[in-house]
């Protein structure tokens, strides 16, 4: 446990951040990012806690620091400074201490309105001002006022200021859903969560200009850096749960199935029932839910058999209930979805457990688990699953891991591989990026970390220019088989250049690996040289701490080393003039113009 | 407390909190002689003294502090 897990050691973070930084920052592979912080009250803490949470990370940021309290002019009225620093992202650190013009008892109802629409002109142009900045702008919401002059008649007079933020909040709310890169932070939510009393201090605002109390800025900066972390692909992916005393109560083995506590009958039935269903919404954010059980399989699996059970054998991906040590367990699940340890979160009420999973898999997250009652809590504080886009494909995403299982179990049957390929009767579609696709495109290039050739990310900006330069390949693959439909799972960018194409990006999610598909996407990019009269294609392995199954990858489809910097190794493929597709076992339709 | 208990103390907090463990710390110091020592640490120790010591300063307490001795008397006189 690091102070920046939940529950966050705020002390620690605000008392010895120096420290902290310098331990942080001997990490291995940052990522950098610009990041500006624009300011409505006094940022100074608040830039150096976030900085911490974001190395905790693995993201190394760069600030820009805003004026104080000039938000609305730096981005409105940019001197080219904010412009020139070519942020990554754009944090507003504003809060309901930046409202204008809240209504007063005094004002009419025309009056309360017409502010209404004034403000939420006035931020809009400021939104519509930071998003022209081709930045992912994170916006926090409104807090309500720490103190009411009406009282609860607030919440339903028009000339309430409670009332007035949700009615801003809901206007922020429809600029985000309306514009793709455009986050909010929760503020309400967390001043909530926090309760108002603590989230201001009115000392802290009368003598330093701080929006919230000092101890309120760790909770905050987690809040921020858990989105940006999300956008940058940086999630946990995947749960892996013990069974006895963490989905349910009591010990199957020696309780038997009516034994264990579940269901509305007792007190910790109850919490049990509430952390089954809290996982089972997870895992309609795209959250895979495996078991991890020292158990007989048999006996742990008649527990979800239980009328009360929310969750069903058929809601995990992998089931390993057995007499093995649970790192163990965890790595091979990890190796059979195709993830890495530091994709799972673990979660085990027994301490000793805990310990030995968090010593053999540093990376793996293992939240303190105490007693039932928090077990929801603990888990949802987190931020593990921050969610910043949801798919058609997030949704459907368990199922498809458990459509992977069915073919694994289909590949032992077969001797021959290639066989057992053809047996698939996969179908791939071959096509350029489109507007339709376009957010799954992205998230599919920020998220996959392995098949990654140069683990070069994209904003929704970057896609659509990319999709728009004449100069510019763009094609995705997307491929289905006997056992359903694994969806858009590869992506390539190319940057033509006389007769030459330079390959960009080129990643293929780990879904899909061993199935050929990277020489079905490579034949459709040779015919498409071809008839375009491409003689050359290039292209960079860039290794990272995540990369290595494709190290060899261009060697193996021809490609000739050119040269090998400090930051990668340069390849060239010569285009022949006629040559046999490499892959014999997809169906491919290819739309490529 | 002894005075001189008080400011070992205060010598802890002030090298958590500059991540320097050869700081010393005298009634003489001033934010003069710490580089990083600004308005923003200011509310950092204060808040650490707040917590470290029990007593919760008031915005009249705060002002013109102009030394460690000022802080170490008044978390002595907040705390007698």
């Amino acid at each position: 446990m690091t102070p920046f897990d939940y529950p966050y050691d705020c002390d620690t973070i605000l008392q010895k951040k120096r420290r902290l930084r310098r331990e942080l920052l001997a990490q291995e592979g940052l990522i950098p990012k610009k990041i500006a912080i624009l300011s409505g009250s006094t940022i100074g803490e608040v830039k150096n806690v976030l900085e911490l949470f974001l190395l905790h990370h693995g993201i190394a940021p760069e600030f820009y620091e805003g004026e104080y309290a000039r938000y609305y002019e730096n981005a409105v009225f940019d001197d080219g400074s904010l412009r020139a620093f070519a942020p990554d992202i754009i944090y507003v650190h504003t809060t309901v201490k930046n409202l204008m013009g809240l209504p007063c008892p005094a004002d009419t109802d025309v009056q309360a309105e017409e502010k209404l629409a004034a403000e939420t002109l006035r931020w809009q142009s400021f939104w519509d001002a930071c998003l022209s900045m081709d930045a992912i702008v994170i916006q926090n919401n409104f807090e309500f006022p720490n103190v009411r002059v009406m009282g609860s008649f607030e919440a339903s007079d028009r000339r309430g200021a409670v009332r007035f933020v949700r009615r801003i909040n809901e206007a922020l709310a429809q600029y985000a859903q309306a514009h793709r890169g455009f986050f909010i932070h929760d503020i309400n939510y967390l001043a909530a969560e926090l309760g108002l009393d603590r989230w201001f201090s009115p000392s802290m605002w009368y003598a330093y200009q701080y929006a919230m109390d000092l101890s309120a800025i760790p909770p905050l900066c987690a809040g921020i850096a858990n989105i940006i972390k999300s956008i940058y692909g940086k999630n946990k992916k995947s749960i892996a749960c013990d069974l006895d005393n963490t989905l349910w109560g009591g010990v199957i083995g020696d309780d038997g199935v009516q034994g264990i506590q579940l269901g509305e009958e007792t007190p910790s039935g109850r919490a049990f029932i509430a952390l089954q269903h809290y996982l089972k919404l997870l895992s309609q954010t795209g959250v895979l839910l495996n078991v991890n059980s020292k158990n007989e399989a048999e006996i742990a699996k008649s527990g979800f058999s239980r009328p009360e059970s929310v969750l069903h054998e058929e809601d995990f991906v992998c089931f390993f209930a057995n007499w093995q040590p649970k790192h163990e367990n965890l790595a091979q699940m990890a190796s059979q979805l195709n993830l890495l340890p530091e994709s799972f979160v673990f979660l085990d009420d027994n301490p000793a457990e805990r310990e030995i999973v968090r010593r053999h898999l540093p990376n793996t997250a293992v939240p303190e688990l105490t007693t039932p009652e928090t077990y929801v809590q603990t888990l949802a504080r987190s931020g593990y699953f921050e969610v910043t886009a949801l798919s058609e494909d997030d949704k459907k995403r368990s199922d498809m891991y458990r459509q992977n299982a069915q073919r694994a179990q289909a590949e032992a049957s077969f001797g021959d591989y290639q066989e057992y390929l053809k047996s698939l009767e996969m179908k791939a579609v071959i096509a350029p990026f489109d507007v339709q696709h376009a957010p799954r495109i992205t998230q599919l290039m920020n998220k996959t970390n392995q098949f990654n050739l140069t683990t070069r990310r994209y904003t929704d900006a970057e896609t659509a220019d990319c999709m728009n330069d004449e100069n510019t390949l763009t094609l995705y693959a997307s491929l289905s088989d006997r056992f359903g439909d694994n969806g858009i799972v590869s992506a390539l960018i190319g940057k033509v250049n006389g007769g030459v194409l330079t390959i960009e990006e080129w990643v293929m999610s780990c879904r899909v690996f061993k199935r050929d598909l990277e020489l079905a996407v490579f034949d459709a990019l040779v015919s498409y040289c071809r008839a375009h009269r491409i003689d050359t294609i290039e292209g960079d392995y860039i290794p990272t701490a995540k990369n290595a199954y494709v190290r060899t990858l261009y060697p193996s489809l021809g490609f000739s080393q050119e040269k090998e910097t400090e930051e990668g190794v340069h390849y060239q493929f010569t285009v022949p003039k006629k040559s046999e597709p490499l892959c014999s076992v997809i169906d491919v339709t290819t739309n490529l113009s | 407390m002894t005075h001189e208990e008080l400011m070992q103390e205060i010598q802890e907090i002030f090298r958590d909190n500059f991540d320097d463990d050869s700081l010393v710390i005298t009634r003489e110091t001033t934010a003069e002689d710490i580089e990083d020592w600004d308005s923003l640490e200011q509310i950092n120790l204060l808040t650490a003294m707040e917590k470290k010591f029990g007593v919760k300063f008031t915005l009249d307490d705060v002002r013109g502090l102009e030394n460690v001795g000022d802080m170490a008397d008044l978390i002595l006189r907040l705390k007698a």
